[in-house]
């Protein structure tokens, strides 16, 4: 029976590590609710055997299971449930603004990465090409083809 | 004990749920915000003196004792750090009611400003490693809201990133949690000190190293920090300086009461953390130095200054110790100082990249003066609190011939001078350029309103008092690093 549930959880932690490495953001959520319960299953594996329910008074001569990495789970459970919750109002949110859910790259980034002098006038005049090459980023549909390309 | 332990938590949660309650009349969320944070402040002074006289003292949740039922510890490292995080929640708080924007325009503001506070304060006290991740969900969660208030797309870019790598960790975290206590049978972090002694020797490495890159992760070390400098500078500036001030440092806590409590002396990887020690220094200096946004310079910094905590704490000595918590004390008010200062100065001008901006030291000589002194306390110019600070961690780094890692440190220090140059000399020196003029008048002649000079000020004036008490301070550190490499103390505070 463990086995079975040991398989089953790294089944789960591998096909969330899969989807975490998407690049749309509906299919990380997933592959975070995959990998959440892998972690709630291997908290459930934590409580050692299976027994009777842990109620006083109903346990008699049994053994009960450990109730403590079930209190845990359940923990565990409504916070991921509360947090993914918000991670699916703010993929919403993106494709409200950019038609997609796409997890864009650091604009910034890219921009210090093809700067080569440090000399300020040319900062400046860096910047504003691509504060240009952005404006006309944004204005053509959704932003989200220049990123296509980028992967 | 009982009583007061639980206050630091308790006052902020039940001030968030009155601000709620209030969020027509943004006058009461300021009141009740003020209010609950200054109570927070007394109660983490109470904390302190209580733990520096009389030892750690535990408070038990629920009714149950440990290690069944919730614990709150205090000894002398939590009370510095709930003593050096109050001061700096309020201040935050003071700087967002003068800042036009969020503050004004979102009534969610002050609570989940509030849960956040007891977040971290949660994180500090308490004594059970499953509480602590709900510690953390708290704290995240809060500053999930917090980084994205107001929607913007490069905030819910930023946001995606921030929360999907946190929930990562947190998801960790909570499988370490699992083999913890499948190995152990306790997740009471007292109980698993004594308990995780008579594991085999490979699966204590194990724990001690999960239990790295879970906190790790939380305090952006070298090479899991990619998340902090791309989503910290797109936040609202307060919420930035909170974050950068708190959020990375209570990941540097856990690993401080980590390593020490629940990892034997023999198991703990000094050769590996003195080398992302070094490379963390190293590789968040020279991110810094590419930057051409104040923010994002700041927030490289960040990462690069966590190194040196790291290297303090890799030493595993009572002077590394006592360096890295005199570090740490210090970088919480520091860079949350730096921040808000980024923050006045994106007010004053209308930017903060340093092409858009400069001249600012002419023309607001107050806002000039409030950025220096942290920018050379941070570099570790003498006699500002940042050099006795550094000098600390060097020093202890020599006495235990950490040569390699000391002379990073010091090599990395000199290019957290020519960063903070480089901010110098691209907004507050040469010709006065603005991008955009703040709308009142108070703002056009000082720089900013009267709540944001204010309370930037007040940090100001703290990190001058850190370096006037530096001995004090100091020799509170080496007490609190003696009671954590010999936790007994802590131990029979909890299970008596």
């Amino acid at each position: 029976m463990s086995l079975v549930l040991a398989l089953c959880t790294a089944l789960l932690f591998s096909l969330g590590t899969w989807l975490l490495l998407q690049r749309r953001l509906t299919r990380i959520i997933i592959g975070l609710g995959l990998i959440g319960h892998g972690a709630n299953l291997l908290l459930l594996l934590s409580g050692g055997r299976r027994g009777v329910a842990p109620f006083i008074g109903q346990i008699g001569e049994r053994t009960p299971a450990d109730p403590m990495p079930q209190a845990l789970a359940l923990t565990a459970i409504v916070i991921a449930f509360g947090v993914t919750a918000f991670l699916l109002a703010l993929a919403y949110r993106s494709w409200q603004l950019t038609g997609d859910d796409l997890v864009e790259d650091d604009l910034e980034d890219r921009r210090i990465a093809a700067t080569r002098s440090t000399a300020s006038d040319e900062e400046v005049a860096d910047q504003r090409e691509l504060s240009a090459a952005e404006a006309a980023l944004e204005s053509s549909t959704g932003g989200a083809a220049p990123l296509e390309e980028a992967e | 004990m009982r009583v007061l332990l639980p206050l630091p938590v308790v006052l902020p949660l039940f001030a968030a749920g009155c601000s709620m309650a209030a969020a027509r009349r943004r006058w009461l969320q300021r009141l009740i915000g003020i209010a609950a944070l200054s109570a927070c402040v007394a109660a983490a002074v109470a904390i302190l003196l209580h733990a520096d006289r009389e030892g750690p003292a535990a408070a038990f949740m629920g009714g149950w004792d440990a290690p069944v039922g919730i614990s709150l510890v205090a000894d002398r490292l939590t009370g510095l750090m709930l003593v050096v995080a109050a001061p700096v929640l309020l201040a935050v708080l003071v700087f967002a009611t003068g800042q036009p924007g969020t503050e004004k325009e979102q009534p969610a503001f002050h609570p989940v400003y509030l849960v956040l506070a007891a977040g971290i304060n949660l994180s500090f006290l308490t004594g059970d490693l499953f509480n602590l991740f709900v510690a953390f969900e708290m704290m995240l969660t809060a500053s999930y809201v917090l980084i994205t208030i107001g929607g913007r797309r490069d905030q819910v870019r930023t946001g995606m990133t921030y929360v999907v790598i946190n929930l990562i960790a947190s998801t960790l975290l909570v499988a370490t949690i699992g083999l913890l206590y499948a190995a152990t049978g306790t997740v009471n972090m007292a109980d698993l000190a004594g308990r995780i002694g008579h594991l085999p020797g490979g699966v204590r490495v194990a724990f001690a190293l999960l239990l790295f890159v879970v906190f790790g992760i939380k305090a952006a070390v070298f090479p899991l920090f990619f998340w902090l400098p791309d989503s910290y500078p797109s936040a609202p500036t307060a919420v930035t300086a909170v974050f950068a001030g708190l959020l990375t440092k209570v990941g540097v806590y856990c690993l401080i009461r980590t390593q020490t409590l629940m990892v034997a002396p023999g198991d703990r990887p000094i050769g590996f953390m003195l080398a992302i020690a070094a490379l963390t220094m190293v590789v968040g200096v020279l991110g810094a130095i590419a930057q051409n946004d104040i923010k994002r310079i700041l927030s490289f910094h960040i990462v690069s200054q966590i190194g040196y905590m790291v290297l303090g704490i890799a030493l595993f000595s009572v002077a590394g110790l006592a360096a890295a918590m005199l570090y740490l004390v210090n970088q919480i008010v520091l860079k949350s100082t730096l921040l808000l200062t980024a923050g006045i100065v994106d007010h004053a001008a209308g930017s903060s990249r340093l092409a858009e901006v400069g001249g600012l030291a002419r023309r607001h000589p107050i806002v000039g003066w409030l950025f220096l002194l942290p920018a050379l306390s941070l570099a570790g110019i003498p006699p500002l609190s940042g050099f006795v600070a550094k000098l600390s961690v060097i020093d202890a780094g020599f006495a235990d011939h950490a040569w390699i890692a000391v002379g990073v440190a010091i090599a990395v220090s000199i290019l957290t001078l020519y960063s903070m140059t480089k901010i110098w000399g691209g907004a507050f020196w040469g010709e006065v350029e603005v991008v955009a003029e703040p709308s009142d008048a108070m703002s056009r002649r000082y720089g900013a309103t009267a709540p944001m000079l204010a309370s930037t000020a007040a940090l100001v004036v703290l990190s001058l008092a850190l370096a006037v008490f530096a001995g004090p301070l100091l020799e509170l550190c080496q007490r609190a690093a003696a009671d954590l490499l010999s936790p007994t103390a802590y131990i029979s505070a909890v299970l008596p």
